[in-house]
């Protein structure tokens, strides 16, 4: 015991000798808060510490706020009193909030003005489209971009011999073979993943959520997705729901769809191609697995599938020192060999041409545990952005978001007709948009 | 008979009071001030600007029939979750005035529960009623379905309920303890003497007794039901299912912060903060003034 407190004594001793010695110039410090938490957040962690290693003019502090809601709140009251960080991921569903904060400086102009060139027509176009401004100027910086996937219990597809499913009907013949070959729970549903199962399924097949191309043409957008395909999508949801081929997995039901899927307790679920992964890491020994793009309908004439994750928003109030910095880690997480590492330990698909392109050469995709995830990015490129897939630009999405959750979940579980539930959604998400509009009454999208 | 004391200086007084009248202004008057300004104006949620809506906040709010529903959720929560924990912490209380032996730890343990932090409890109890996993949810293997607060509107909300009055039966429990160990043992005894049996004392001695109490912890309840039950419900049911289990102050919370719509809170939250007031109000003006048995 005595010798342990000598040994920190000495350190301490040592340490203070350190700081006293003349030091270099402090680096510049600067904030970085994000919305991600355990596996991903520590390779955030990674990430920064790598930066931080890579120069000695800056040091980016990171911060979780645990999930992208919070992120988005915290960074908001930083703001009004003045606290902010020099960096902010934003989820797509707040890209709007965020383009009429008049809080951010355009990641174009920091790039340019701290003398680093970058070749913008290099990123994807679904992407780029997603954080632009009508004329093709980026404002965010593209960081964790993703698709919804479908994955699939591979053994439970063996044991009911029947190939990869590739649309909605395939889905529902396997659903009902591995029901009956004693499996309990065919299909994962939670009703708050509103992203993979109602936005994803608009974009392939290519039904408006809104008017005025999802709300890209201005801030007096409708909501009208309870006139699309999605009625019949519900509809056919309840069906299996009701038949128990779909099975309510959700937090509060003591499960989560990704948890059920990973313990082999469903067999098939949808989410993020960013679980990619954590399915490789987190998934029981004995679960195999793979994964597809989104199924259509058979017939479909099938849409590139929309981005989701997250981009950088640069926060203005800072000082020019901090903007370099800024500048210096976008540059950074842009290195080839950075993007390629992000891409790799979490599942998020590389945001550049060229990136996906290297990685493609390099036979990254050919083999386990990466193969699929190309998938991702076959998906998000199947065609030219439409109207209608080019993303979604609607003001507070957050609240319609939860709309369409509540309008799905009441469907299942309270036997609300879908059309009912749906009008009802449709009326309640007008009225934030409405009200919206009026609180940036005046303000033109850029 | 009045007595008052007087200050040569007419600064001292203000000087005493000032560390106590700075809190409430920076911790009540000032946020209450913002919000009241939001409530009458389209506040954009980064700050930069807004405009003056005059009453359309409010006329949406209580245009907006689930509004409405919220606000009778929000009485029915209050009212049941204080039933509950008074019922349960007199019952306790009355055992414990009996058996004074011992009472000191059981006092002790018994309000335990209340210095646990809410959203600790809330997410304890999260797992006990899973319906997959939970303790409570075992009841599933024998009735498949038949416990589900994932779906089922009115199981979410029992669930909540229940929870809530749990953690205020430590609170009540001390008080009505104290108020029963206050009544003169000479009543009682008298009351035995005259043959009244535990119960009939219960009922015409200590209950009558204790009323003030009574009253005092039902207001107590009241408002810590509208106000506390904001960290339960989000770490345990986040307002739903379907918004089975949004009560006022969740919904002033998801609409202002997650939802953006920092006007629309304001003007909710002024609307919480009345009723607050005239309950306060009713607890001072009646309540304390009147009920007295000494």
């Amino acid at each position: 015991m005595k010798r342990h407190w000598l040994s920190v004594t000495a350190l301490a001793l040592t340490s203070t000798a350190l700081v006293s010695a003349p030091a270099l110039a402090a680096p510049t410090k600067f904030e970085f808060w994000y919305g991600l938490s355990g596996d991903l957040s520590e390779k955030v962690q990674q990430m920064c510490k790598d930066f931080n290693a890579s120069q000695t003019d800056f040091e980016i502090v990171c911060t979780s706020q645990d999930d992208y809601d919070t992120n988005l709140q915290n960074t908001i009251a930083a703001y009004r009193a003045d606290k902010q960080p020099t960096i902010a991921q934003i989820h797509d569903a707040g890209t709007l909030d965020l383009m009429l904060s008049g809080a951010y400086m355009p990641v174009r102009q920091l790039m340019e003005e701290n003398g680093y060139k970058i070749d913008w027509s290099n990123y994807f176009s679904g992407i780029a489209s997603y954080f632009s401004t009508s004329k093709g100027e980026l404002l965010s910086m593209p960081f964790n971009s993703s698709t919804a996937v479908i994955y699939y219990n591979t053994d439970a597809l063996a044991k009911i011999g029947q190939p990869l499913p590739q649309t909605w009907e395939e889905v529902e013949t396997a659903a009902r073979a591995m029901k009956a070959a004693g499996y309990d729970c065919p299909v994962a549903f939670d009703p708050t993943g509103v992203w993979q199962w109602f936005e994803q399924f608009s974009a392939i097949h290519n039904q408006p959520i809104a008017t005025n191309g999802n709300g890209f043409g201005g801030l007096n957008a409708e909501l009208v997705f309870n006139r699309g395909k999605f009625v019949d999508q519900l509809t056919w949801i309840k069906k299996m729901y009701d038949e128990g081929l779909f099975v309510h997995k959700s937090k509060a039901a003591g499960e989560t769809a990704n948890d059920a899927f990973e313990h082999g307790h469903c067999q098939i679920t949808s989410s993020s191609v960013a679980d990619h992964g954590t399915f490789s890491k987190l998934a029981d020994p004995t679960v195999h697995w793979t994964n597809t793009m989104l199924p259509v309908w058979a017939g479909t004439d099938r849409k590139n599938s929309l981005v989701g994750g997250a981009s950088l928003w640069t926060l203005k109030g800072k000082s020019p020192e901090e903007y370099k910095g800024a500048a210096a880690f976008y540059a950074f997480i842009a290195t080839p060999k950075q993007a390629e590492w992000w891409s790799t330990v979490t599942g998020y698909i590389p945001v550049t041409n060229t990136g996906f392109e290297a990685m493609k050469a390099k036979g990254f995709y050919d083999a386990a545990p990466y193969k699929g995830r190309e998938l991702a990015i076959q998906s998000l490129t199947f065609t030219p952005p439409t109207e209608n897939t080019r993303g979604i630009r609607l003001g507070n999405y957050v609240q319609i978001r939860k709309e369409v959750g509540d309008a799905i979940a009441a469907v299942l579980f309270n036997n609300v007709p879908v059309q009912e539930a749906l009008d009802t959604a449709v009326e309640h998400g007008n009225a934030v948009l409405r009200k919206f509009e009026k609180t940036y009454q005046g303000a033109q999208l850029p | 008979m009045e007595r008052r004391a007087y200050y040569r200086k007419n600064s001292l007084p203000w000087l005493l009071l000032a560390p106590q009248l700075l809190l409430v202004l920076i911790f009540f008057y000032w946020p209450t001030t913002q919000a009241l300004y939001w409530a009458f104006t389209l506040e954009q949620p980064w700050g930069g600007g807004n405009s003056w809506a005059g009453v359309d906040n409010f006329l949406a709010v209580f245009a907006d029939d689930r509004y409405w529903t919220t606000v009778l959720r929000s009485g029915f929560y209050a009212v049941v979750s204080t039933a509950l924990s008074m019922a349960g912490a007199l019952i306790l209380a009355l055992f414990a005035d009996r058996a004074l032996k011992g009472t000191g730890l059981i006092k002790g343990i018994f309000i335990w529960p209340y210095a646990i932090a809410a959203p600790a409890a809330g997410v304890a109890f999260r797992f006990m009623f899973s319906p997959e996993a939970g303790l409570i949810g075992a009841i599933n293997k024998l009735w498949p379905g038949i416990w589900d607060p994932s779906t089922i509107g009115w199981h979410a909300l029992l669930m909540v309920i229940v929870c809530h009055a749990w953690l205020g039966i430590g609170y009540n429990f001390v008080f009505f303890l104290a108020a029963l160990q206050g009544i003169p043992r000479s009543l009682t005894e008298a009351g035995a003497m005259d043959g009244a049996r535990p119960f009939r004392r219960m009922l015409d001695l200590q209950l009558p007794l204790i009323a003030p109490t009574t009253f005092f912890l039902f207001i107590i309840n009241i408002i810590s039901s509208f106000t506390d039950s904001f960290g339960l419900i989000d770490t345990m049911t986040e307002g739903g299912p379907i918004g089975a289990t949004t009560v006022m102050v969740y919904k002033i919370y998801f609409d202002g912060f997650k939802g953006l719509d920092y006007s629309g809170a304001a003007a909710q939250s002024i609307v919480l903060m009345i009723i607050v007031i005239a309950l306060t109000f009713i607890q001072f003006k009646w309540v304390e003034r009147k009920i007295h048995y000494s």
